[in-house]
């Protein structure tokens, strides 16, 4: 345990005993360790000269930190809906019967624990896992087969083929921002041409909306941050791409890093600020590596540090935070309290980022994919980016495409192009349902198909999940609320209570126990967390319910075994202990709960 | 700058920087709350304190009052909705009030009560929150934690001890006390601190006083919640 502590203290020293940077200190130690033993955790609120209970607070809050021995390799299957069409399930079941473990526990020896999590942004390539958190994809029988044998045989995962951490960015169809040809620090030059007045006024031109999902008009964001009172202002980069179904921002990062960069720097011309961060989703770690790369390329090209472009008074740089999987962290006040190595809970609003955001300074929070536009806008100018799109969604969208379809991959159009065509062009044959937007998305059925990708019609942040006939809507929608209760970051009682009520309630349905009563109170407990909750999160929660029970009402219904009420209490299961405890297992030992009827 | 506000139909004066809760209370108004206290600032977690404003829901301990605002607060629908609430806070942890040291001055109960819930509606969630009598002079009874984190601010903000915290996520989130052990008898708790007696319900409980004033006279017994509130400021 000594070992431990000392790993421990290399990491809080790595980071100059700054409490800010706890959660990359805690991901750091556990690297060195494999969990965070209650000593380490000791030994990094002394050294931090914070109460011990808030580290464990911490440390308990993100899925990816463990304050128990897991197994040296550590297997989280990818549980998206998507993932689960592609057949997770099955090679979960198979890995574990390999492996003798059982998900959710550790080997006896602690040499392997398989689990599952929450989608890893690869419905483009997957049945995908994490192994030791670095995406493996395209799983199929015989990888899984291998990668078992790997696993026996303590091969380090260095030594795995390489082709298992191969992540494809399966770019499928070019607009103006995929399409063109990028040199790094031209867009910056045309926009300090125009002098950081001008620069703003060509933003403001362009009619850019937050990429995100909430659609706020970046100009009036970053207007908002510069005439903040403060002169510390700090741009932060949103790549927590947590959404289900989404994962244009982990090809935007992987193959126009530069442009992203750009863009901070931008958004750092047009407020003021000198200090940039972007927090990457603990599910992207292995892009790292790449991204440190690319931001030494870009301060040795003089495109970030002190005088960028030789020009005085305009110094700006940037660091990557990773996150350590919390869905919730997207919201942007949950990531400023992740970024200052805090629990991933959203804060009270009044008061917004632009005045009071990271450490209290003022902060410009945009989207991957807004800030890589913003090049468009300086290079183009804002009348030739609103140009394309329609007059409220002004440009261009990339969607996440994944499900039922021939070419799942990350398609660019022009904001307003019809969901009809977006499926005829990834090939999708037999569309039933597509869910726009991800799990907290719209539910968009046959008869709408002919509506339109755009803040004004089907806005989306860039999931499209495309399911055919053979799927059941309802399943869908119980995968989204899984994912809900275990996100929820359990700050107010409707989120917290109530995602993982919803998850009971759909949970009696699909096993046959459903009454009519039932649903009920799943649109009562709808209604209560889209009015009463405190974010995001929790106010979108149900919204895959109340979609598929006004468009699918029948794949509700019909898995009613009654009319009135059943209690959501199961006698049968209650007598599981008695049961353990007499060794019975018999039928007489059993309630038929089918029998009472 | 300070201005009028409609409260379900009536004036209410406000200061500048006054939430509408705040306004309200200060007009003799009561509004339902859990984690809000007089002394701490809006937290904004239980959202008993929900209420409408122009048609959206709010949180009146947290969003300040402005002018002409219209606030729907005392309606069939909002109390609806707080009674679900209250119904989701109690079946998420064990509340066995007969038994419950609390019972009378609980205010968890006293809403109960207040809003007329009569049944708890929600499957229950059984979880297992074992106790930590560690401490010589206080047991910690977590069932009844509802986490308004009262303890937890005036810990870090009154006592200067950060003796509480809460880890975990989602419905798993749950109460600690500043020790590797776990155990509050490791920390540096004191019976006189301001976290000993701020909770709400029944989590923080003084040794060797229970039942000293018999169920049935004590504070929400004798007097409804919202009258507690308005005449005593509490």
């Amino acid at each position: 345990m000594q070992d431990a502590e000392r790993i421990a203290a290399q990491a809080v020293e790595r980071h100059r005993r700054e409490p800010s940077q706890l959660l990359q200190i805690l991901v750091e130690t556990q690297d060195g360790i494999g969990y965070l033993p209650a000593a380490a955790l000791t030994r990094i609120a002394d050294l931090l000269e914070l109460p011990r209970a808030r580290v464990e607070g911490v440390a308990g809050f993100y899925s990816f930190l463990y304050t128990e021995p897991v197994g040296r390799y550590r297997i989280l299957f990818s549980d998206n809906i998507i993932d689960r069409m592609l057949g997770t399930r099955g090679l979960m079941e198979s890995l574990c019967r390999r492996l003798e473990v059982s998900p959710g526990q550790v080997s006896p020896g602690g040499e392997v624990s398989v689990d599952v999590t929450s989608c890893t942004g690869m419905g483009d390539q997957g049945p995908a896992v994490l192994v030791n958190g670095l995406a493996v994809t395209r799983l199929d029988e015989a990888r899984v087969e291998r990668i078992a044998s790997l696993v026996r045989a303590g091969t380090p995962l260095a030594e795995w083929p390489a082709e298992y951490f191969r992540v494809d960015d399966n770019i499928r169809r070019r607009g103006s921002l995929l399409g063109d040809d990028f040199v790094p620090g031209a867009a910056l030059q045309a926009a300090m041409v125009r002098g950081r007045t001008g620069w703003l006024e060509e933003v403001r031109l362009s009619g850019l909306r937050g990429r995100g999902g909430a659609g706020f008009t970046t100009a009036v964001k970053w207007m908002a941050c510069r005439d903040a009172p403060g002169a510390d202002k700090v741009v932060v980069c949103n790549a927590d791409e947590g959404e289900p179904g989404t994962f244009k921002d982990r090809v935007l990062l992987a193959s126009q890093a530069e442009r992203v960069f750009e863009g901070m720097t931008l958004a750092a011309w047009a407020t003021g600020a000198r200090q940039g961060l972007l927090y990457l989703r603990g599910e992207y770690r292995y892009l790292l590596k790449h991204l440190r790369a690319v931001l030494a390329l870009r301060r040795a090209a003089g495109l970030l540090g002190p005088r960028i472009l030789g020009e005085a008074g305009f110094d700006f740089d940037i660091d990557i935070h990773l996150g350590a999987g919390a869905y919730v962290c997207g919201e942007e006040t949950a990531l400023l309290e992740s970024l200052e190595g805090k629990r991933g809970t959203p804060r009270i609003r009044p008061p917004f980022p632009v005045t009071h955001g990271y450490l209290g300074r003022p902060t410009v929070v945009n989207n991957v994919e807004t800030l890589a536009k913003t090049t468009l806008i300086a290079l183009q100018g804002g009348a030739a980016f609103a140009a394309t799109g329609t007059p409220q969604s002004t440009g261009t969208k990339l969607l996440s495409i994944s499900g039922d379809c021939a070419y799942p991959g990350v398609y660019e159009y022009p904001f307003g192009v019809t969901i009809a065509h977006v499926l005829e062009d990834c090939g999708a044959h037999d569309p039933q349902v597509v869910q726009v937007g991800g799990a907290s998305g719209v539910t968009i059925a046959g008869h709408e198909f002919h509506r339109r990708i755009a803040f004004e019609d089907v806005p989306t942040a860039g999931a499209f999940m495309v399911f055919d006939g053979r799927r059941d809507p309802f399943e869908m929608a119980r995968n989204f609320v899984h994912f809900f209760a275990h996100e929820s970051c359990g700050f107010c009682t409707p989120c917290r209570v109530g995602t993982a009520l919803l998850k009971g309630y759909m949970d009696k349905l699909a096993s046959g126990k459903g009454a009519k009563m039932d649903l009920a109170d799943i649109e009562w407990l709808d209604r209560l967390l889209k009015n009463a909750s405190h974010c995001g999160l929790g106010s979108s929660a149900p919204n895959p319910v109340i979609d598929t029970l006004i468009k699918f009402r029948p794949a509700y219904e019909r898995r009613l075994v009654s009319l009135d009420f059943k209690p959501a209490f199961d006698l049968d299961a209650a007598l599981e202990t008695a049961r353990r405890m007499t060794g019975r297992d018999d039928p007489g030992a059993h309630l038929d709960w089918r029998e009472e009827v | 700058m300070g201005g009028k506000f409609l409260f379900d139909g009536r004036p209410v004066p406000f200061e500048e920087g006054q939430t509408i809760l705040q306004a309200a209370r200060a007009a003799g108004h009561y509004i339902p709350h859990l984690c809000w206290h007089p002394d701490f600032p809006p937290h904004g977690s239980c959202k008993l304190c929900v209420v409408k404003v122009g048609g959206r829901h709010v949180s009146s301990c947290a969003l300040p009052a402005r002018d002409g605002m219209e606030v729907e607060s005392n309606t069939p629908e909002i109390n609806g909705e707080r009674r679900a609430l209250l119904q989701m806070l109690f079946v998420e942890g064990n509340h066995f009030c007969p038994s419950c040291e609390k019972s009378g001055n609980c205010q968890l109960q006293a809403l109960a009560y207040e809003l007329d819930m009569s049944s708890a509606r929600f499957a229950h969630f059984y979880p297992d929150r074992p106790v930590d009598a560690s401490h010589p002079d206080v047991l910690l009874d977590f069932n009844r934690c509802i986490f308004c984190e009262l303890c937890v601010r005036a810990s870090r903000d009154v006592d200067h001890k950060g003796v509480f915290a809460l880890t975990g996520r989602g419905i798993r989130k749950h109460l600690v006390v500043n020790a590797e052990s776990g155990r509050l008898a490791d920390t540096d708790f004191a019976v006189s601190d301001r976290a000993a007696d701020i909770c709400p319900v029944g989590v923080i409980l003084r040794k060797r006083v229970g039942f000293a004033v018999p169920i049935g006279e004590r504070k929400y017994d004798e007097a409804s919640i919202s009258s507690v509130a308005m005449e005593k400021g509490e």
